[in-house]
């Protein structure tokens, strides 16, 4: 394999695992308060991108894009109010119902909007056909955008769960949720802090991947299964595990291409979540207590 | 005596009043499409042009004073949906004949069901198995895929291109597609040095592009899909930096994959019918007519650009209409009429069918086309 191949392998692979890391880290975000996996976490991706798509014809790009967040936020909000706040002592299992529930429900008021046909954003820099030279490879400048911007998000997540009062509120929600409410956390109000929060990490998600990807009304269900098999193989709640399980999920599938035929790229992806599964169920990066501790 | 003639009087009178209208009665026409769905981009557009050709038709006073009654049934591509359509459109419907579907895995699977029950099937499937080997009422109205295929290796020929990589989506088309181009390919002397098959809900093929660019012999891409990775394709090439001609299948034949692909569709080469370009069509041609008025009454009614997939429709139900006109409200007697019906100008090409070709267009059907400055325009070679 000539060293050009290689990074081109290698670029394709990170741009696909900073996708599925950050559908992952959605996953966990929301897993870590309630305990559920909100199976309409790649709806939230799906939506960032269609709305801003529209918001297009009528504010520039950085514009769109930071409105068609906040509107997805907003969405994230009314849905866990609506749907899961009132639940009285809700079982895992409900949850989780409810959340497919939403997921085919959001697929089909898309339909309705949008319709069937793929949109995408413009290219951020450049267009189509533009491409940057990278140790003889050539590369998009979008991917780098999508690089850039999963990592800041990664980042920016970090300081907020580390220094702010309310991320060390969320994270003594995730850790134990009755002790929090003993000591005067507002555990529902976090709750849905939480769906606010990564219904917008989803949404900017789809803003960058757009122009590379496209936006259609059904794309959020391949990516939630991605983003699951990530979120289980880097370990449950674990941010900095979904990110290593990401660009490690992205760049086996990109070199795999190279081994077998690329109709079994997904057989792959697949074949690692069963592994997973069966082998280290609490992930490669969690511990064993935690996942003994979940509520599953 | 005088009674008795009187009352038979009278009951002649009252059956031909009966059966007066019968004679102006609706003809039942049932259409199984994918409106939604999967194939929406085909079967959208097919039930629209028929809507609107039929609405045309009995507008005009129907063919021979009986109304078409249309019924369209939405299959949403789903096989199994399509099979109990077919049965629910000749048994309890009753229809004349049925048009579509809009796939060709569909098509084939209620082929026999259409034919044990003598009613005419025109299909809107593209794959050459629809009507090779024949069923005596089984037609369609879309241009074979090996006509496709032997159009770019002409095309390649003249280019002097010998060795190419081939990809294909995972959908019945693009199967259908890449057996056909492997099949071919020997008697053009034309080597597929590569091939790879994607899903069909693919969103990014780099790696793969990256994969037979590192193959230095390949001169040419076809890539071979209706799906909206015909434009993901494209960009991934060029962003590549690779610049070998990019062909694709008929199935490119809609502006929003140009629109899609953005620059990266710049001369992109692949055959289709040439709807896509009648304003450009010499005077002379024999569909520019009809085409300009399709493109013109579509395009006005339903504010969205006239496609060659909303054109099978067009050509399905216009050749109906003309069976319909010859052999009136009788299965045996149109299927008879669309048989021997010749030089038919329709969308996707001048048909002339007969009783060994149920598709009746030849390789003209198609025309090489390119794109220039986001447009469809006539291939004219380098």
């Amino acid at each position: 394999m000539t060293t050009e191949l290689f990074i081109q392998y290698l670029m394709a692979g990170i741009t696909y695992g900073s996708i599925y890391a950050i559908v992952a880290i959605g996953f966990n975000i929301i897993y870590n308060t309630t305990g559920i996996i909100n199976f309409a976490q790649g709806e939230f991706v799906m939506f960032g991108g269609m709305i801003a798509i529209s918001l297009l014809q009528y504010m520039p790009l950085p514009l769109a894009i930071a409105l068609s967040v906040a509107i997805t936020m907003l969405i994230g909000a009314l849905i866990e109010i609506c749907f899961i706040r009132w639940l009285k002592a809700p079982s895992v299992l409900r949850m989780i119902i409810i959340t497919i529930g939403i997921s085919i429900i959001s697929r089909e008021v898309a339909v309705h909007i949008w319709g069937e046909s793929i949109r995408s954003l413009p290219y951020f820099i450049g267009n189509e056909i533009s491409s940057i030279p990278v140790l003889g490879a050539r590369i998009s400048p979008q991917v780098l955008w999508v690089i850039a911007v999963s990592a800041l998000m990664v980042v920016c997540l970090g300081i907020f769960f580390k220094t702010t009062s309310v991320g060390r509120e969320m994270r003594a929600c995730a850790s134990n949720r009755k002790a929090a409410t003993l000591c005067g956390i507002n555990t529902q109000n976090m709750v849905t802090l939480s769906f606010v929060l990564s219904a917008g990490i989803g949404a900017l998600a789809g803003c960058v991947m757009s122009p590379i990807t496209y936006s259609q009304y059904d794309m959020g269900t391949g990516l939630a299964i991605k983003g699951f098999t990530v979120a289980i193989l880097g370990g449950l709640g674990s941010s900095g595990g979904a990110v290593a399980a990401g660009l490690l999920l992205g760049i086996i599938e990109a070199f795999s291409v190279s081994v077998v035929p690329l109709a079994f790229q997904d057989a792959i992806s697949i074949a690692i979540l069963l592994i997973i599964l069966f082998v280290r169920p609490q992930g490669l990066f969690g511990s064993k207590e935690a996942a003994g501790l979940s509520e599953f | 005596m005088k009674k008795i003639a009187s009352k038979l009087l009278m009951a002649i009178m009252a059956i031909s009043l009966l059966t007066v209208p019968a004679f102006a009665d609706t003809i039942k026409v049932g259409a199984i499409l994918a409106v939604t769905g999967g194939a929406s981009f085909l079967g959208g557009p097919e039930a629209r042009s028929l809507e609107m050709i039929v609405e045309e038709i009995n507008a005009k006073g129907g063919i021979n004073g009986s109304k078409i009654e249309l019924i369209i049934k939405d299959s949403a591509a789903s096989p199994e949906k399509a099979i109990s359509f077919a049965r629910q459109l000749i048994e309890e419907d009753k229809v004349l004949a049925i048009i579509g579907p809009s796939t060709s895995g569909e098509t084939m699977k209620i082929k026999n069901i259409c034919q044990q029950a003598k009613t005419p099937l025109i299909s809107c499937g593209a794959a050459e198995v629809i009507v090779n080997p024949v069923a005596s009422y089984v037609f369609k109205t879309p241009q074979k895929d090996s006509f496709a295929v032997k159009k770019i290796f002409m095309e390649m020929n003249k280019m002097g291109i010998s060795k190419i990589a081939v990809l294909a989506g995972n959908t019945g088309f693009g199967k259908a597609g890449k057996g056909q181009l492997l099949k071919l390919a020997p008697e053009f002397g034309i080597d597929v040095v590569e091939v790879e098959v994607y899903d069909k809900k693919s969103n990014d093929l780099s790696a793969v592009v990256a994969k037979i660019k590192s193959n230095k012999d390949v001169q040419a891409v076809i890539n071979w899909s209706i799906v909206p990775a015909q434009a993901i394709v494209a960009k991934n090439m060029r962003q590549a930096g690779w610049d070998v001609p990019l062909f694709q299948s008929h199935g490119f034949g809609n502006i929003k994959y140009v629109e899609a692909a953005g620059a990266a569709a710049e001369g992109i080469i692949f055959p289709a019918g040439r709807l896509l370009i009648a304003e450009s069509l010499p005077d002379d041609n024999p569909q520019k007519a009809l085409l300009m008025a399709y493109k013109k009454n579509y395009e006005a009614r339903y504010n969205e650009p006239a496609s060659t997939f909303g054109g099978h429709g067009y050509d399905a139900i216009t050749i109906l209409a003309a069976a319909i006109a010859e052999g009136g409200n009788d299965r045996a007697k149109v299927r008879d009429a669309i048989e021997n019906l010749k030089n038919f100008p329709g969308t996707g090409g001048v048909f002339s069918f007969s009783a060994e070709d149920h598709n009746g267009l030849d390789i003209d059907a198609f025309q090489m086309m390119t794109v220039k400055d986001g447009k469809f325009v006539a291939y004219t070679g380098k």
